[in-house]
């Protein structure tokens, strides 16, 4: 074994170097690269060429109307009727802008079909699918009698777990009309999640890392909260129990609790953000390393690339349990403002 | 692209796609496993509470199991020894009815036996008289031959008795 595990490191140090041109790797381009959304799913390059696969590009310009074309057409800065992906050097970020006849830069209504949505719609459409099986099973058997093995018994005990720690622990009473909502954001938020660890398509897209999804996701906790919130819930924010003049004239803790009211989602957003990114930043660095290292000789470029590996795998296990702890966190805080919006003085 | 400032496009996208998600989930999904399985927990429940009170009403019964057996057991010794008794009580009557019945046998044997024994005796006093009668009839005609005395003695003896008689 050990003399197979010698023989393993030698060939990796005698042919590394010459598999590995070391090329000056672009950090930035890299890290970023690899998080941002993109219009095009960028699988993997292969002996120079970028192997990417096209999506569609939807605009509308107010001077032009209604654009829909594949994003292949903008590959390498081209110009499509007047469309060109500006970099951020560009003052674009990466963005499609419009190039006007008078030569001024316009950026155009985007509703493209990005890499990330491309993924959500994807991942959505496995969880639906999923979902689905699982409720099918439940059509198709008494559940009073049988209890289902498998993918139906593994999503069972996740599905009951939301149920009966988040929502009816942080909720009460009334949490049936939540849980729905709940198992919703959890399972979505933890597909997402796992996806984003899968390294090559059609995971890897960062979207639980990007902050539109997130905050898409917070206001629909914030929604859920205001919309659905009691009497008591609203005399809280603008009629507290503290002494008046903490109200009076100067509403200091209303406006506080005014505040609170956005604080809350938002800390959710940044939250859930903040961790993915940072875990698809460590994972992305670590990996890093191999390619770094690559032009300080073999031998370094090979101890190095172990370690990198042996990281990656942990850093790899890390995120798989970030994953779904994000996703549970997020899903019970979401439960704790619902159930305080719910509360009844007792 | 950048980080932190969220694209329009995406925001559109993802809530359309969250928004669908959560329709068809939460009305087709979540809510048949979670009703399924609280369904299953009710009935795990009131089976459990029904075992309970089966346990209970075993309980119940094999006490009064246990009571009936109980009962029974002293009704039988109860017969037992009524019928003991019963059987003490034919056998000693027999007895007593078996001795008076030898007793009356025994008495009338001897009341029997008395009055053969009477008869028998009237009968041989007679028989005695009669062979005395003849006796002394020999013997006085014998002496009556002889002595004018013993004549003498016999009349005297006639004068006696029949002033006796008188």
């Amino acid at each position: 074994m050990m003399e197979r595990l010698k023989f393993i490191f030698v060939a990796l140090a005698l042919f590394l170097p010459s598999v590995l041109k070391a090329e000056e790797l672009d950090m930035d381009e890299y890290l970023y690269g690899h998080v941002s959304d993109a219009y095009e799913w960028h699988l993997t390059t292969f002996k120079g060429h970028h192997v990417s696969i096209p999506l569609p590009v939807i605009l509308y310009s107010r001077s032009s109307g209604w654009h829909c074309f594949l994003s292949s057409r903008l590959t390498h800065g081209e110009q499509w009727k007047g469309f060109s992906i500006v970099p951020a050097e560009g003052g674009g970020k990466g963005r499609i802008m419009e190039t006007l006849p008078d030569g001024s830069r316009l950026r155009p209504l985007d509703l493209s079909v990005t890499k990330n949505v491309a993924g959500l719609l994807f991942n959505s459409l496995l969880l639906v699918l999923l979902v689905l099986f699982t409720a099918n099973w439940y059509r198709r058997h008494d559940a009073r009698t049988e209890v289902p093995s498998g993918f139906a018994g593994l999503m069972e005990m996740v599905v009951m777990m939301v149920e009966d720690d988040i929502a009816k622990d942080c909720i009460g009473k009334d949490y049936r009309r939540y849980s729905p909502y709940l198992l919703t954001a959890f399972f979505f938020i933890l597909i997402n999640n796992l996806m984003g660890l899968v390294p090559f398509f059609p995971g890897g897209a960062n979207i639980t890392g990007n902050i539109a999804v997130t905050l898409v996701l917070a206001l629909f906790t914030f929604f859920t909260v205001n919309i659905f919130g009691n009497r008591h819930y609203w005399k809280e924010i603008f009629w507290p129990d503290v002494p008046a003049w903490l109200k009076l004239p100067l509403p200091l803790m209303p406006a506080i609790e005014v505040i609170g009211m956005f604080t809350k989602p938002f800390s959710l957003m940044v939250r859930l953000f903040a961790n993915i990114l940072a875990g698809h930043f460590m994972i992305l660095g670590v990996v890093a390393v191999i390619f770094l290292t690559a032009e300080l000789g073999a031998a370094m470029n090979a101890g190095l690339g172990v370690v990198a590996i042996v990281l990656g795998v942990f850093m790899d296990i890390l995120e798989l349990l970030v994953a779904f702890i994000q996703a549970y966190v997020f899903t019970m805080l979401s439960a704790v403002f619902i159930g305080l919006s719910r509360q009844t003085p007792d | 692209m950048s980080l932190v400032t969220p694209d329009f496009g995406l925001l559109v996208w993802m809530t359309l796609i969250f928004g669908i998600v959560l329709f068809i989930l939460a009305r087709f999904g979540f809510p048949v496993i979670t009703r399924s399985v609280e369904a299953r927990a009710e009935r795990i429940r009131t089976t459990l509470d029904d075992l309970k009170k089966a346990e209970e009403r075993m309980k119940v019964l094999a006490r009064e199991q246990e009571e009936l057996i109980a009962r029974a057991k002293e009704e039988r010794d109860a017969i037992i020894s009524d019928a003991n008794l019963t059987r003490r009580q034919i056998v000693s009557q027999a007895r007593e009815e078996a001795l008076a019945e030898s007793e009356r046998i025994v008495t009338k044997a001897r009341q029997d036996i008395e009055h053969e024994k009477e008869t028998a005796l009237r009968e041989l006093r007679g028989k005695v008289a009669d062979l005395s009668m003849q006796i002394a009839g020999k013997v006085l005609r014998k002496s009556l031959d002889g002595d004018g005395e013993q004549l003498r003695y016999v009349n005297r003896l006639i004068d006696e008795l029949s002033e006796q008689d008188k």
